[in-house]
């Protein structure tokens, strides 16, 4: 994507919320953004071939952190969230450290991170006493007094909102591209040192898959945060769990992993593609759209792996290859 | 019984046979020498179908081999050896002479065929349940043997078999070959160890980077003076 | 005290009869990861789908139940076949991600179909089977039967393994797939037929579970996580791990459950292979 067109369409979201668009395009916008910010987290690791069905654990670990510590505690959301990103960076620890030393890849650590994000979820039921197990929770409302409580980090204006999750999302971009560009150079560092001593070698790559993990869980679980925060609600089921850990990873696959924007893009088109069904054909059909959703995905890894937006850019580089080659025949 | 014509192939883009031309009759042993990467590996792979020619004319008793599926090749009669043996080597020698005779033509001549393995390889009846990676290199080539004569081939294919082999062990190797020999089986032998292929074939081609550079009895092989000076250090 | 020791051997001989059960279940995700190298994520939903089977057959048909049990394992034999043949196959040269996530896809599809096809009350088969009484010890007969018939399963495929040709050729095809043409097998075939004997053991899982639990279309999510787990503890694609993995894994289970609230004996379960994945994370009897 060309500079300029990156520039335009940021522009135009930082404008968004003036443009008179109703509340609930707003909110249909806040999450598109919201959920693009944590399927990003989810692709920095996942195009490393990293792919884990874990991510729910980090997300979950990201809500249920901070609206327990304000619910129990009274902590504030803003404190929260430095908590809920220890919790994460350790189990984000605990799992990767052995699964890179002793080099478990693919199937293996798929398959362990599942375990994961399912334990995290059973945990949260299991403490149902103090979670509200599978009811749900919601932070205690701070707005007997006030229109908003910062302190409690709950907004109800969707516009504040809107700009406190573009803000992520930016962020998210940033970190997403200073990962790509050092990326580079870490790998060919690794390479490089492949002919070096396999010590050094295992330490680097370890090292260095162990930092993506991190940060990827670190975003995921921010993601998680601002999830629980907005919403004023969670719910084991919709942060933590296979069920949202395979949603992270299609919508980060769909709209294409390798790409910048491609997450976003991909978290778009499966809200989108969910609301547009339900408005289209009812709450009265359970689950068609889900049904046509898991359809769609299976036809997308099957013939657009690189997802919509890279198999869009491959369309457009190629067409540009074209007339050079053209004009070189 | 085996006939190829101007036969061209390789790998992706990279052409390792050029317009090689070769048979075998029925009751013939054949060798194929050459260096190191002259295409001996891939002309085997190009008759047992595990690659495609690019052109050419492959035919086993008249029949076209160019619209066959890898997996049907062994219904015309042909058995290959693959270079390194390529045993499974978590299945026991018995196991892996199932493997053989897995055609269904095959099946029914199981416990006849293998006895006659066992008989010609008493080797490998003491070593029947034994995993096929624990046994000696010798050993394995015996059993690699072993598997391919389990489907009754017509023809049989030997991707180096000396390859990696101690040179006693060689000797018992050709051994066993020249029992194949005198039990009546056609064989297309690929070798590097010269001297000793030349004893047993009684023709041979030299292949030498995808072509075919010579052909003819092994007696007149031996005499060349290519052959002499390049191959034989004379 | 007496009495307490009784209740515990209770626990750990539940412990086996779920035991035997997991390992059916592990056995066939085994199987397919052993020789096909992909995992079948949407293995639950796939039990899932023959659950309903035998709920529809039986009492919805009335068929007997011994033949809505036969026609759940032909069912999902066939969703086996059709999954490997038009979902796997077109991704099997592709990297191993697509791989994964195509039978997730799968997953989330079967479970929307089932729910938009079957709707979301529970059903039940409805088959009362009678409590055992050891002594103090109370046993499901449904847990008995359900035990036992897993480990006929589990035996029968062995022998299948060991004995035929075709089961031999499965054994080979892990352990060098390029040269099965040589001995006239076409690999895809056998993928075909492992893909059928994979969807069989989960129709009869299906069938065993059926006996005990009640239906729905997410009761995938119940099992299928503990499965793989099962599966990563003994070692992926070791099917004599897994078998392990799974009495292990009950183990803590049940007895767990015997002396803390029911559901932390999952959770112990489930910390246990967090830490044994930190000491081990290729699993029991994994090797690399």
């Amino acid at each position: 994507m060309s500079a300029n067109l990156r520039w335009i369409v940021i522009a135009a979201l930082a404008l968004a919320p003036f443009s008179g668009m109703g509340n609930y395009p707003l909110h249909l916008l806040i999450m598109c953004l919201l959920w693009g910010f944590a399927y990003t987290g989810w692709a920095i690791m996942g195009r490393l071939g990293l792919v884990s069905l874990g991510h729910g654990a980090f997300f979950g670990i990201g809500a249920y952190v901070v609206v327990m510590a304000w619910n129990h505690w009274g902590l504030s959301p803003w404190l929260g969230l430095p908590l809920a990103l220890a919790v994460a960076a350790l189990v984000a620890f605990l799992i990767g450290y052995p699964c890179f030393r002793f080099k478990i890849v693919g199937h293996y650590f798929a398959l362990v991170t599942l375990a994961l994000s399912e334990v995290t979820r059973l945990i949260i039921v299991a403490l149902r006493d103090q979670t509200g197990g599978s009811l749900g929770a919601t932070p205690t409302t701070a707005l007997q007094q006030a229109d908003y409580s910062i302190w409690a980090m709950q907004f109800p204006s969707k516009v504040v909102w809107f700009y406190i999750v573009f803000g992520c999302w930016l962020l998210g971009l940033w970190i997403w591209t200073r990962v790509d560009r050092s990326m580079t150079r870490l790998a060919l560092q690794a390479i490089s040192q492949e002919e070096d001593a396999a010590a050094s070698v295992g330490m680097s790559i370890t090292r260095l898959k162990l930092g993506m993990t991190m940060i990827s869980a670190l975003v995921t679980c921010a993601g998680g945060v601002l999830y629980a925060q907005y919403q004023q609600y969670v719910n084991p089921e919709t942060v933590s769990g296979i069920g949202i850990s395979l949603q992270m990873v299609f919508g980060a696959i769909a709209g294409g992993m390798f790409v910048r924007f491609g997450p976003t893009v991909g978290a778009a088109f499966t809200l989108l593609l969910a609301e547009g069904l339900r408005l289209a054909l009812g709450h009265d059909i359970h689950g068609l759209d889900t049904t046509l959703y898991g359809l769609m995905l299976v036809l997308f890894i099957i013939f657009m792996p690189k997802g919509i937006l890279g198999a869009a850019q491959e369309a457009w580089l190629q067409r540009r290859a074209k007339p050079a080659s053209a004009a070189a025949a | 019984m085996l006939r190829l014509t101007d036969v061209c192939a390789g790998y992706g883009g990279f052409q390792a046979l050029f317009k090689v031309s070769l048979e075998v009759n029925a009751g013939e042993t054949v060798a194929v020498i050459g260096p190191n990467g002259a295409g001996k590996t891939t002309l085997l792979r190009v008759i047992s179908k595990l690659i495609d020619a690019g052109s050419g004319e492959i035919t086993m008793q008249g029949r076209h081999l160019k619209d066959v599926p890898s997996h049907e090749v062994i219904g015309y009669g042909i058995a290959h050896v693959p270079e390194n043996r390529r045993l499974f080597p978590k299945l026991s020698v018995e196991d892996n002479l199932k493997m053989g005779a897995f055609v269904p033509a095959a099946r029914t001549r199981f416990a006849e065929r293998l006895e006659q393995v066992y008989t010609l390889f008493p080797r490998m009846r003491e070593r029947r349940h034994q995993f096929a990676g624990t046994l000696s290199g010798g050993e394995q080539q015996m059993c690699a043997i072993g598997r391919a004569l389990m489907s009754g081939p017509k023809l049989l294919l030997l991707d180096e078999p000396s390859a990696g082999l101690a040179p006693v062990v060689v000797q018992s190797i050709f051994e066993v070959v020249r029992k194949m020999i005198a039990e009546g089986y056609t064989v297309l032998i690929v070798e590097q160890n010269i001297r000793q292929v030349l004893k047993v074939a009684s023709r041979a081609y030299l292949l030498e980077t995808g072509r075919i550079k010579l052909s003819g009895t092994s007696a007149e092989l031996l005499e060349s003076n290519e052959i002499k000076k390049a191959y034989l250090g004379l | 005290m007496e009495i307490f020791d009784i209740f515990l051997l209770e626990a750990v001989i539940n412990g086996l009869l779920l035991g035997g059960i997991l390992a059916l279940l592990a056995l066939g995700l085994n199987l397919i990861f052993g020789v096909i190298d992909v995992v079948w994520i949407c293995y639950a939903e796939m039990i899932m789908i023959g659950m309903y089977t035998v709920y529809y057959t039986h009492n919805v048909y009335g068929w007997p139940l011994w033949l809505a049990f036969l026609a759940a394992i032909a069912v999902v034999a066939l969703m086996g076949v059709i999954l490997h043949q038009f979902v796997i196959r077109p991704v099997l040269a592709a990297e191993p991600i697509n791989q994964l996530l195509v039978t997730g896809g799968v997953l989330f599809f079967l479970q929307a179909a089932a729910t938009l096809v079957f709707g979301v009350e529970f059903r039940n088969v409805g088959v009362r089977l009678p409590q055992l009484q050891l002594g103090e010890m109370y046993f499901s007969f449904s847990r008995l039967i359900a035990f036992l018939v897993a480990l006929a399963g589990m035996i029968a495929v062995y022998l299948f393994l060991k004995r035929t040709f075709i089961g031999t050729a499965i054994r080979a095809i892990s352990q060098d797939r390029a040269i099965m043409p040589l001995m006239g097998v076409n690999p895809n075939r056998i993928f075909l037929t492992t893909s059928a004997l994979g969807g069989g053991l989960a129709g009869l899982a299906a069938c065993l579970l059926v006996l005990q639990y009640d239906i729905h279309p997410a009761i995938g999510l119940t099992f299928g996580p503990i499965t793989f787990m099962v599966c990563v503890l003994g070692g992926l694609g070791n099917m004599v791990g897994g078998f392990i993995a799974a009495f292990i894994f009950a183990q803590f289970i049940s007895v767990g459950g015997f002396f803390l609230h029911s559901e932390w004996g999952y959770v112990l379960a489930f910390l246990f292979f967090i830490g044994v994945m930190f000491w081990r994370p290729q699993g029991i009897l994994g090797g690399k």
